[in-house]
């Protein structure tokens, strides 16, 4: 089923979330789950976990609790990332113990800094092979991902670092709503939505609620056309714990909670089986 | 951050009122200025950038790497991304603009920095302890810092004072400093600052103007230049005059205390 593509272009098809996961993501893909610290689209993370994918590359510049909770359970071997953190908490749990004591499985990472993963994120929307930025300069990251190059600038012989461009199998995102066109809106913090659409190779986008008028409120809003979007899903509450700015607060509460809770691997394992599923 | 904080050991005598780690961020807003446009991280570097706007600089502009540009907001966000920076900002742009277009584009006066480990010439490791393929602690890594260490005209960092942060040797060399003897920046054609001011919770450092190498140039009150030694882990240089990092204010003081509880606040749901 995974590895679908649509074979025509014009129309974002609307499915149920459960469905639009099961047509999207297959094992050893590489799927994309965004948003900077918004948006972030945990209702999808969670059915990913539900289906019992495995052998994922997991690229996301913050890998945050929706990445703790996949790689936590399972569902990840490799990880491209610039920052895994729990924001102004501390570690991500999870995270740390498969790169520390690979549990449950093993976990490679691809690292770069944040600048680089977004140029690599542009460098995919854009249809080009691979990003430049004026960047690790006197950094050790080069040294430990072959990822990271250098090109010299053919006007000026300036040295600039080049870093591959992010062109994942599947690319999911969260937004506020989309009209019956499929035409979504994505409001306050953008982060890198509209690239990941662009880059992937298939798209999904869960939104809060599709509207007859998506009334967006100025011409220069961030809209991403429902005829560049492969699949949406209608997912009330996607986002959180994470936030949907103009429905509801990022839950900082859950955050700081989380620490605990993904701190053993038991209390983690029941958390996740008594909130999320797809454990047994 | 804010636990931590509030959890540190009072100054014994003379100032029972505040901490020295209070004293580490009201010491960093006094360095930033009307005209500064801050990249800000989060955690003291944020503290002591809203501490400044709140106090002798309204004019600060403040920028979090999550697209949040000229922002002001009300209580310390929880993370780089809170909806209340974006509200509070004078326009929210994508983050790959924010990286290219305001970061690498040399619109930022100030980087603030933070990191788990430092040497003496203010290279910073927020990347691993031990080595890279088997670390002791997976640390969470770089996120904007090894491009706000080059792309900012200077760079403050602000961390606590101990042996484990404050080494001989870096375990990984996330963001650059002078480099690692001091030279490399300047000699790889780096055009910015890099770190000119460290802030802790004993003292103030600069880079010497010879070698860049850091040393003491003010001690928090009741910190002697024994503390410093015994809480580096280089042996520490003292510049030719040491002043006495001033005491905070009442209004510092209490600037700083109210943000932080109407943080805490707002952050326990």
């Amino acid at each position: 089923m995974a590895g679908w593509k649509r074979e025509w272009v014009g129309v974002a098809t609307f499915l149920p979330l459960d469905e639009a996961v099961a047509l999207t993501v297959g094992d050893g893909q590489s799927v994309a789950l965004e948003g900077f610290t918004h948006l972030i689209p945990f209702a999808a993370g969670h059915e990913i976990i539900r289906q019992g994918r495995r052998d994922l590359t997991l690229i996301r510049m913050t890998p945050d609790l929706v990445y703790d909770q996949m790689i936590g359970m399972g569902c990840a071997s490799r990880l491209v990332f610039s920052y895994a953190g729990n924001p102004g908490v501390g570690s991500l749990r999870r995270l740390r113990d498969a790169v520390e004591h690979g549990w449950p499985a093993p976990l490679a990472l691809v690292e770069h800094s944040h600048a680089a993963m977004a140029a690599a994120w542009s460098a995919g929307a854009s249809n080009l092979p691979f990003a430049m930025l004026r960047g690790y300069l006197g950094s050790g990251l080069a040294d430990v991902n072959p990822q990271i190059r250098t090109v010299t600038c053919p006007f000026t012989g300036e040295d600039l670092a080049a870093v591959p461009a992010l062109r994942p199998d599947v690319g999911i995102v969260h937004a506020q709503r989309s009209d019956r066109d499929g035409n979504v809106l994505v409001e306050g913090i953008v982060g890198i939505q509209k690239e990941v659409v662009l880059a992937a190779t298939v798209s999904l986008v869960t939104v809060e609620e599709v509207v007859d008028d998506l009334a967006a409120p100025s011409l220069n809003s961030c809209v991403i056309p429902g005829w560049a979007i492969d699949v949406i899903a209608v997912a009330p509450g996607g986002a959180a714990p994470s936030y949907t700015h103009g429905y509801y607060d990022r839950d900082n509460a859950f955050y700081l909670q989380w620490d605990e809770i993904a701190s053993d691997r038991d209390t983690f394992r029941a958390w996740m089986d008594e909130h999320v599923g797809g454990t047994a | 951050m804010n636990d931590e904080t509030h959890a540190s050991p009072r100054v014994s005598t003379g100032h029972p009122a505040w901490t020295r780690e209070e004293l580490m961020t009201i010491a960093a807003s006094r360095a930033l200025g009307d005209d500064d446009v801050c990249f800000v991280g989060i955690g003291p570097p944020s503290a002591a950038c809203n501490l400044a706007r709140l106090t002798h600089s309204p004019g600060l502009t403040l920028i979090y790497e999550s697209g949040t540009l000229g922002t002001s907001p009300d209580v310390l966000p929880l993370s780089i991304g809170d909806g209340i920076l974006a509200d509070a900002s004078i326009t929210t742009v994508s983050v790959p603009e924010m990286f290219a277009y305001w970061l690498q584009g040399g619109h930022i006066t100030i980087g603030f920095l933070a990191a788990a480990q430092m040497d003496r010439y203010g290279n910073l490791n927020t990347t691993v302890i031990g080595g890279y393929d088997a670390p002791k602690v997976r640390l969470p890594g770089g996120g904007g810092a090894p491009e706000i260490a080059t792309a900012c005209q200077q760079t403050y960092v602000i961390m606590r004072h101990a042996q484990r942060s404050m080494v001989e040797r870096l375990d990984f060399a996330t963001s650059l400093g002078h480099g690692p003897t001091g030279v490399e920046r300047r000699q790889s054609g780096v055009t910015t600052a890099g770190p000119t001011r460290v802030f802790t919770d004993l003292c103030i450092m600069r880079p010497g103007p010879e070698d860049n190498e850091l040393q003491v140039t003010s001690l928090h009150p009741g910190v002697g230049r024994d503390d410093v030694v015994e809480a580096t882990g280089w042996p520490i240089r003292f510049a030719g005059q040491v002043d006495e990092t001033p005491p905070p204010t009442n209004e510092e003081l209490s600037v700083l205390r109210d943000l932080h509880r109407r943080s805490d606040e707002a952050h326990a749901g």
